[in-house]
């Protein structure tokens, strides 16, 4: 469990945001400036709040009321900053190594070979942080966090400055932690893709508020509100099961109640249940099964309302049948022309070379529901 | 024309330790005033700032008489120390020692903090966040990154105590074989008639010994460097 509930001012910029959390992945999610990274400080405890108290796992961090502050080193909060922030001084192990000695010993029992097999770093431990790779930076990062035995691991844009390639050599590390681990994990990102695959929870800032709270479907997959959060994308997400891979087309079959979807990608295991994070700009909607056209995934479902989005634009929320919502983002002219009302029988259209495959998340057995 | 008298002799290795002493002995209160003018936020500051620039702006005559005021045999810390502990500083080549710290303190201060200022401070909190505290991350993080910058101090430090002269002068007077340095002998050779030549070779080995430091420097700045930069 996590709780926070801070209030700092600072010259124009005023945070006051309050949320908990049940442990496993929390997302804070949100534009930049909205708070996420101070949020990250006041845990790190590098940042004092005005007011208020953070509680983690029962451990009062900081509570102002009872003039509790734990220093930064005393937290074991282990910090995964954007850019890695290695020790440039000392070799990759030395860095590794750094938090060990000052972790308390009945909690130095993260093996060190563990964690650089994970990661995959054996080959780099003399190197010198310098001559790494953003991603080999980041897993590094990653790792020394980790072997300094933290309570709560907060990870601040861990893959920002990398690249989608790199993204993809990371995620699934960071899958493992959060369900072989069971670390809890606070992860920042003003990626939806990311936080669609990771969180179990999202928090979603804006202007130093919590402005919404709870699964990824609910908060990310509904349509942007007000004008402020327009830059995001709407996104919906699907989860199904594997249940062929189709290797010489590099991609796997999945079935859902509401049809077949065909993702790109070959890291499949068949059997397993995958959350798909499809953005609405990318679905397209038929009022008949559509034939002789391209796109493989069609879903069938029923319109549960449209919503003005902005300029042209009108999201669509369909109803999959067997559950699973997925928003799609028309022009109102498509939606006058077909007539697309509520309660409408639709077919739901992908493309799979759309599908982000950062956004592909392997889910543990107890999220992946009945 | 190149061999040294005695006299010079004796200056060139009393220069070397004055120099020597007055560099290993003010650089730790020179990390460390660095440290507080780099990190610290407190209410005078600025005039901690002000203090220790100050012989820079100075003519060194006065930083000198100032020094004869506080450090002479009667003056307040003066008769402290030698009741204390015994030390003599005026008109002995320690009081040369101190002179040269005093008047070389600015420019290794200068350098430090240049260095500690530019350390990323997230270096520091990364460090702080896996369990070092205060004091192991100036240990082990600030202290090693802000290695090029002290040496670089230290270097220029020592090459100004090396060729101080007006603090020295005032202060412990130009006695051959006490406190009669490399600077104080050229001095004397040129109020002297005849003088010309051993100025002259003084002139040259003091440029020696300057060019040498700044060049040992730069080799050992670009060492660090070469290590970060994983090459080394």
């Amino acid at each position: 469990m996590i709780e926070v509930s801070c209030r700092l001012v600072r010259p124009r910029f005023v945070l006051d945001a309050s949320f908990t959390a049940p442990n496993g992945c929390v997302a804070l999610f949100g534009p930049s400036g909205s708070g996420k990274s101070t949020i990250v400080r006041l845990l790190a405890g590098l940042e004092r709040p005005d007011r208020g108290r953070i509680v983690v796992d029962g451990r009062t961090l900081v509570d102002t009321e009872a003039r509790i502050d734990v220093p930064v080193h005393k937290r074991r909060v282990g910090l995964v900053f954007q850019d890695g922030q290695l020790l440039p001084h000392l070799s990759v192990r030395q860095n590794l190594e750094y938090g060990r000695s000052f972790a308390p010993r009945d909690a130095r029992g993260v093996p060190f070979d563990a964690v650089v097999d994970l990661l995959g770093i054996g080959h780099l431990l003399k190197a010198r942080p310098a001559t790494l790779s953003g991603g080999e930076r980041q897993r590094v990062s990653i790792g020394r966090a980790l072997l300094a035995a933290p309570r709560l691991l907060v990870m601040d844009e861990p893959l920002a400055s990398l690249d989608a390639a790199r993204k993809l050599e990371i995620l699934p590390f960071i899958e493992r932690l959060r369900d072989e681990w069971d670390l809890p994990i606070v992860y920042v990102s003003h990626a939806v893709e990311e936080v669609a695959r990771l969180a179990n929870t999202v928090v979603r800032l804006s202007e130093g508020r919590v402005v919404a709270k709870g699964s990824p479907n609910d908060v990310i997959g509904a349509p942007a509100g007000d004008a402020g959060e327009a830059a995001f994308p709407a996104l919906s997400l699907v989860s199904a099961k594997v249940v062929h891979e189709r290797p010489e087309f590099s991609v796997a079959i999945l079935e859902h109640p509401a049809g077949e979807i065909v993702l790109p990608g070959s890291a499949f295991r068949v059997g397993e249940t995958v959350r798909v994070a499809i953005a609405a700009t990318n679905v397209a909607l038929a009022v008949e099964e559509p034939h002789g056209l391209s796109v493989r995934t069609r879903l069938r479902g029923r319109i549960l309302r449209a919503e003005e989005g902005p300029g042209p634009s009108v999201h669509v929320t369909v109803e999959l049948s067997g559950g699973d919502r997925i928003v799609a983002s028309l022009t109102r002219l498509a939606v006058a022309d077909l007539d697309l009302r509520e309660g409408r029988e639709v077919f739901a259209l992908v493309k799979t070379v759309a599908i982000d495959e950062t956004a592909v998340a392997t889910l543990r057995r107890d999220q992946a529901g009945p | 024309m190149w061999s040294f008298t005695p006299e010079e002799l004796v200056a060139i290795k009393l220069s070397l330790r004055v120099a020597s002493v007055a560099t290993l002995a003010s650089l730790p209160f020179g990390i460390l005033v660095a440290y507080v003018l780099s990190r610290g936020r407190f209410r005078g500051k600025m005039l901690l700032d002000g203090v220790v620039y100050l012989p820079l702006v100075l003519p060194p005559v006065v930083t000198g008489y100032v020094l004869l005021i506080l450090f002479g045999r009667r003056g307040p810390l003066g008769a402290f120390l030698e009741d204390a502990f015994g030390i003599v500083l005026s008109f002995r080549w320690t009081g040369a020692a101190l002179a040269a710290a005093v008047m070389s303190f600015p420019l290794m201060v200068r350098a430090i903090r240049l260095a500690m200022d530019t350390i990323d401070r997230r270096s520091e909190e990364a460090a702080a966040t896996l369990g070092a505290s205060p004091m192991w991350v100036f240990l082990t993080v600030t202290l090693p990154l802000a290695m090029p910058g002290i040496v670089a101090g230290a270097m220029l430090g020592f090459a100004k105590a090396l060729g101080e002269f007006g603090a020295t002068i005032t202060f412990v007077s130009n006695i051959p074989g006490e406190t009669q340095t490399i600077p104080a002998a050229i001095y004397s050779y040129t109020q002297t008639p005849g003088g010309d030549e051993g100025a002259f070779r003084l002139s040259v080995i003091a440029i020696v010994i300057a060019l040498g430091a700044l060049v040992a420097s730069e080799l050992l700045s670009r060492h660090t460097t070469r290590r970060r930069a994983g090459l080394g």
